[in-house]
């Protein structure tokens, strides 16, 4: 027995929503040809595109009536068609986030979802042919509003169309995960529900959702809305016959559709482990799309929505997905933006790799010159060689024009003269790790430069105090601290000392933002917040293979975090050098607290920790490190590490806000999601440390308040 | 070396016209998105005529601020998705803006410098009202150039009134009649919405699609003209039932030169024989059209007799009266607007002078007896504009016929 929407009560939805901003159906009617006439759905909330439709309990039964109203207008024969469509720019954003995070039961939770299926599932029951006309806009049920329809059209310049549900721990749950395999193939619907949320949650352009058979048809915006009325008016008509190849078949469902879904499950598994759910739920929807009714569709969407929405990882991953989106964009503790000094000219010291990565990221964000210098002319040769290099690359790659390119290579120079940085309003340094080298380029700039300019250091284990001690202006010193690679990390953080002033903090604050990455304020204090946090994950992991855990058992461990990848694999990609000598510096600071290991430098003199193939993929352990690392007698077992790495990150977390590193937790939490790749299923690190009971072990409390956490935990 | 050549009217498209102010349909839509809607729907139904090849676009307005500014025929024809090759500008002769831009295009292509050009014209009265934003110079009325008279339009209809005392209200309401009448026939034979684009509007309700005039009144009695107030005068004569209203709409041409015409497979709706435009006193703008017609048939080595049909701007019905008058011809002769006219469908300013090229060339196709025709119209500050047109249908033998 299917599930009979038409029975169910939705009413206690609507009374969780009084403050919904609601999106309003309205309807016109649009005279087509031979004296037939198409209803228009608009979808409007009556603000502007800065705050998109949503669709909350309130909208869906609008629309849910506003569709019943037309059904029986179609069966009086009044109504030949029905579209639906948004306000300019927008469908539909989908789901009213807000109010899934409030859902207070499983119970509410199903109902949520079944309101979804009942309400958009009646476009494709009005008894006339209907139509999404997507004119902009159309994120999950935005695009599942369009999904329920007999036929689709898209705007040319629609920015996004996206199920982006699985990103935040959700799944295409109003007809989505059983819609869109079933109209577009079973490749597509996993690029579209799994493969492009997990990659950054990217989205789809109008021409891809042409492309890959979501819309029947494109139309310039110029004209769009009378261009996609004129094309229904076409297929109401027969005049225009629509065509799906992208649709499956029976031999796609027999052959390719278990094969596709068992390829994207390796793919998933080697990618992001086995603790997110979401992906998997979709996949297992996904599968199971292959066969059977839509109803039964709808119904497995709706017992699966509900376990998420009710569980822990859907609720830390709303929590972390409004850090990066908001709180990102106001960062806690930033002074005024009007004390921002202006940067005309950047200087940067040094000339390597690190150099030759920030200049090309100043000069292309800030369009002003940037000089660039180092010990002698060769490399300085050699880094305006990189840098021009480059630009020269994006260009070829059609990323900036021409012109654009000559413009951004003229701005670059560099030089043996340090007079040459006098005019320089914002001086960022890349020279090596040490504090008396740091120190003496500072010092030897500071003749040429003016008070006011900002000396920055990209330092990830001094202390920047210290480095701006021998300065006639410590003011103007701050900490900006970068992840590589530079070019993708969104993630710098700006460490302000005791004596750096408002005006550069600002200026630091300002030209992180207008270098598009997201800046977090903290103290000096070693290892800041990602580096001091990794510190802890990696001394525990080196702990445990030091006292004689195999480097495998370690690794499997710290596997229920699901951080996006293990211990060992992580040595490995910040190099083993970096690795042991970020142990060593936070172990000489807080001796009692992180670990320092021998082995470590060992295999860093080896050289090697993982044996690779040919193509850099990695195949297992190196032979002759696992030999260096053995000789422990004491191993531990996986639920002690991990155990341990719980405790030492609550400690250490609780340690940072008890001396006020950063302002809040929640800052703690965007820094490991942004600087670290923690994953939203752990909502960055705090709400994880609550609900694994770390925090109380620890702390004998919580970070939150209440704890982020599922609502049948 | 460039060759004079034959200019020719290819095809002629407008949107619906609106009732201008925030209850009228295009409230929500810019100026500018309705002259590009006009322009693109030209395009598509001549999609033989090679976009790049355009060689200018010229958009009237007589407001040329805010979404009717920043040189509108430029921004249009980038906004239309032209090439950005093919140029643009903006044009005003106040009523005459279309016409005009079709008569200055044409000079170019007759001259030999273009062979395909687009011209039209917009007017959103409702974003722009009549005289906002006008500065006019003192010495206008300090040394009596003009009366005050002449910036009120409605006011330099009733002075036509007392020229010609016997162009009675009555006369000027039966005419209104007839517009109104003849109009509600047209569109019940779909002559109007043949050249009609139909363009998606915003409301309070939600998208809507405009697809007929919005101001037409089929209803219109005797009985109710003739208690209709006249705003301009205590006991005047000019009332809103016998004038055309406060409108917003755009059109839009496509005008070639012979040879390209026939370069590019473009159907040729008419060819022009001649244009003249001319200055009367601007308080009695309204008899414009007689000294513009006068020279335009001149300049055609033309009379009034060899012209079969007539497309009027009815700015106002006495206006038309006194044209009409001037040349003996009743106020109901059927060559005279015979799909009616602005009192019925409305007037967007600038944007009128193609939608009478645009009547004049669907009645030439039907009427292979009619050779030659007329568009003209009056314009504020005492003008007139007329435009001769050759019917490339006319047949002797349909002539001898009719």
């Amino acid at each position: 027995m299917m599930t009979d929407y038409t029975k169910i009560d939705f009413s206690e939805l609507e009374t969780l929503s009084d403050d919904e901003v609601v999106t309003h159906s309205y309807v016109r009617d649009i005279p087509i040809s031979e004296g037939r006439t198409l209803a228009l759905i608009t979808l409007d909330n009556g603000r502007d595109h800065t705050r998109p439709n949503t669709l909350g309990p309130k909208s869906l039964l609008e629309y849910a009536a506003t569709l019943d109203g037309l059904r029986e207008r179609a069966a009086a024969g009044e109504i030949h068609a029905v579209a639906v469509t948004g306000k300019p720019f927008i469908l539909a954003a989908g789901a009213d986030l807000s109010k899934v995070a409030e859902i207070p039961s499983r119970e509410i939770a199903l109902r949520m979802g079944q309101l979804g299926h009942h309400a958009l599932g009646k476009l494709s029951e009005v008894g006339v042919p209907s139509f999404a006309f997507i004119n902009g806009l159309a994120l999950g049920g935005g695009l599942e509003i369009a999904l329920n329809a007999d036929y689709r059209t898209v705007d040319a310049s629609t920015p996004a169309v996206a199920l982006p549900e699985v990103f935040l721990g959700l799944i295409p749950g109003w007809g989505g995960a059983y819609l869109l395999p079933n109209l577009i193939g079973i490749e597509n619907a996993l690029k579209v529900v799994i493969e492009n949320p997990l990659k950054q949650n990217r989205t789809l352009k109008a021409g891809d959702v042409l492309e890959l058979g979501i819309a029947d048809a494109l139309f310039p915006s110029v004209n769009y809305l009378e261009d996609s009325i004129r094309w229904a008016d076409g297929v109401v008509s027969g005049r225009v016959k629509v065509k799906r190849p992208n649709e499956p078949g029976k031999v796609e469902r027999l052959v390719k559709w278990d094969a596709a879904i068992g390829i994207a499950r390796k793919m998933l598994q080697s990618r992001i482990g086995s603790v997110p759910k979401s992906p998997y739920a979709a996949l297992d929807l996904l599968k199971a799309a292959k066969s059977g009714t839509k109803a039964e569709g709808f119904e497995r969407e709706d017992e699966v929505l509900a376990d998420l929405i009710a569980g822990d990882q859907l609720q830390a991953s709303v929590y972390a997905f409004n850090l990066v989106q908001k709180r990102a964009k106001k960062p806690a503790g930033a002074p005024d933006k009007a004390l921002a000094k202006p940067v005309t000219k950047v200087g940067v010291l040094g000339a390597g790799y690190m150099a030759s990565q920030f200049a090309l990221l100043f000069v292309r964000r800030l369009q002003v010159p940037v000089v660039i210098t180092d010990l002698d002319q060769a490399r300085v040769d050699k880094g305006v060689a990189y840098i021009t290099g480059e630009i020269d690359t994006l260009r070829d790659k059609g990323r900036i024009s021409p012109d654009e390119a000559n413009r951004l290579k003229a701005l670059v120079h560099g030089t043996t003269d340090k007079s040459e940085f006098a005019d320089c309003d914002w001086v960022i340094e890349a020279v090596f790790e040490e504090l008396e080298i740091k120190q003496q380029v500072f010092a030897e700039v500071e003749q040429f430069i003016s008070p006011e300019a900002v000396l920055a250091t990209n330092t990830s284990s001094l202390s920047v105090e210290q480095i701006g001690a021998k300065l006639q202006h410590p003011e103007r010193v701050v900490g900006f601290h970068f992840f590589t690679p530079v070019a993708v990390m969104p993630l710098i953080e700006v460490v302000k000392t005791s004596s750096t002033d408002d005006a550069t903090l600002s200026t630091a604050m300002v030209t992180a933002a207008k270098l598009k990455k997201n800046a977090v304020i903290t103290a000096d204090t070693p290892g800041f917040v990602v580096n001091r946090l990794l510190a802890v994950l990696l001394g525990e992991a080196m702990r445990a293979v030091d006292e004689g855990t195999p480097f495998e058992t370690v690794d499997e461990a710290m596997a229920p975090l699901g951080l996006p990848m293990a211990p060992s694999h992580l040595l490995d990609l910040v190099g083993l050098k970096v690795g042991a000598h970020v142990l060593d510096t936070h172990h000489a600071a807080f001796p009692d607290r992180f670990y320092r290991s021998e082995n470590l430098h060992r295999l860093a003199d080896y050289g090697k920790l993982l044996e690779k193939d040919d193509k850099g993929k990695v195949k297992g352990f190196d032979k002759g490190a696992m030999k260096i690392v053995s000789g422990g007698t004491n191993p531990s077992s996986p639920d002690e590490i991990l155990t341990r790495l719980q405790d030492g990150l609550a400690r250490e977390t609780k340690l940072m806000l008890d001396d006020g590193v950063v302002s809040a937790a929640e800052d703690i939490d965007l820094c490991m999601i942004l600087g670290a790749g923690f994953p939203f299923q752990m909502g960055g690190l705090t709400p994880y440390l609550d609900r694994v009971g770390a925090s109380e072990r620890v702390f004998g409390d919580t970070f939150h308040h209440p704890p982020i956490r599922g609502v049948d935990a | 070396m460039a060759e004079r050549a034959d200019v020719v009217f290819v095809d002629g498209v407008r949107t619906p016209f609106g009732k201008a102010g925030e209850k009228g349909m295009y409230w929500n839509t810019r100026a500018d998105d309705l002259v590009v809607k006009a322009i693109v729907g030209l395009l598509e139904r001549n999609p033989s005529a090679p976009k790049e090849q355009i060689d200018d676009v010229a958009i009237a307005a007589t407001t040329q601020a805010g979404d009717q500014g920043l040189t509108i025929g430029r921004t249009a024809a980038i906004l239309a998705g032209l090439p950005k090759s093919v140029p643009g500008f903006a044009i005003d002769r106040m009523c005459a803006g279309a016409m005009t831009s079709v008569a200055m295009l044409a000079g170019s292509i007759g001259y030999g410098q273009y062979r395909l050009a687009i011209g039209g014209g917009v007017e959103h009265m409702g974003h722009h009202p009549m005289g906002s934003g006008v500065d006019p110079n003192p010495r206008f009325v300090a040394e009596r150039m003009v009366s005050e008279d002449a910036l009120v339009m409605g006011a330099t209809a009733e002075r036509i009134h007392d020229r010609f005392p016997h162009l009675t209200k009555e006369r000027a309401d039966r005419y209104a009649l007839g517009s109104q009448r003849k109009t509600a026939a047209a569109y019940e034979a779909g002559k109007i919405q043949q050249d009609l684009v139909p363009v998606a509007i915003r409301t309070a309700e939600g998208w809507g699609l405009a697809t007929r005039d919005e101001v037409m009144r089929p209803e219109t009695t005797m009985e109710g003209l003739a208690g209709l107030k006249t705003p301009f005068r205590p006991h005047g004569r000019v009332t809103a039932g016998n004038a055309s209203g406060l409108n917003d709409g755009a059109t839009a041409a496509l005008l070639a030169s012979a040879d390209a015409a026939k370069e590019f497979g473009l159907n040729v709706k008419m060819k022009l024989v001649s244009y003249a435009f001319a200055g009367v006193d601007p308080e009695i703008m309204g008899i414009g059209p007689v000294p513009a017609t006068e020279k335009a048939l001149r300049l055609a080595g033309l009379k009034m007799d060899d012209i079969g049909l007539i497309e009027v701007n009815e700015a106002f019905a006495v206006q038309v009266l006194s044209l009409l008058d001037h040349y003996g011809i009743d106020d109901d002769d059927p060559r005279v607007n015979p799909w009616g006219g602005a009192i019925a469908v409305g007037h967007p300013l600038a944007s009128s002078g193609v939608r009478l090229m645009n009547q004049l060339a669907s009645q030439f196709a039907e009427r292979p007896d009619v050779r030659y025709g007329i568009t003209t119209m009056c314009v504020g500050l005492g003008q007139g504009g007329t435009m001769i047109w050759e019917n490339p249908n006319y047949s002797r033998k349909a002539a001898k016929k009719a």
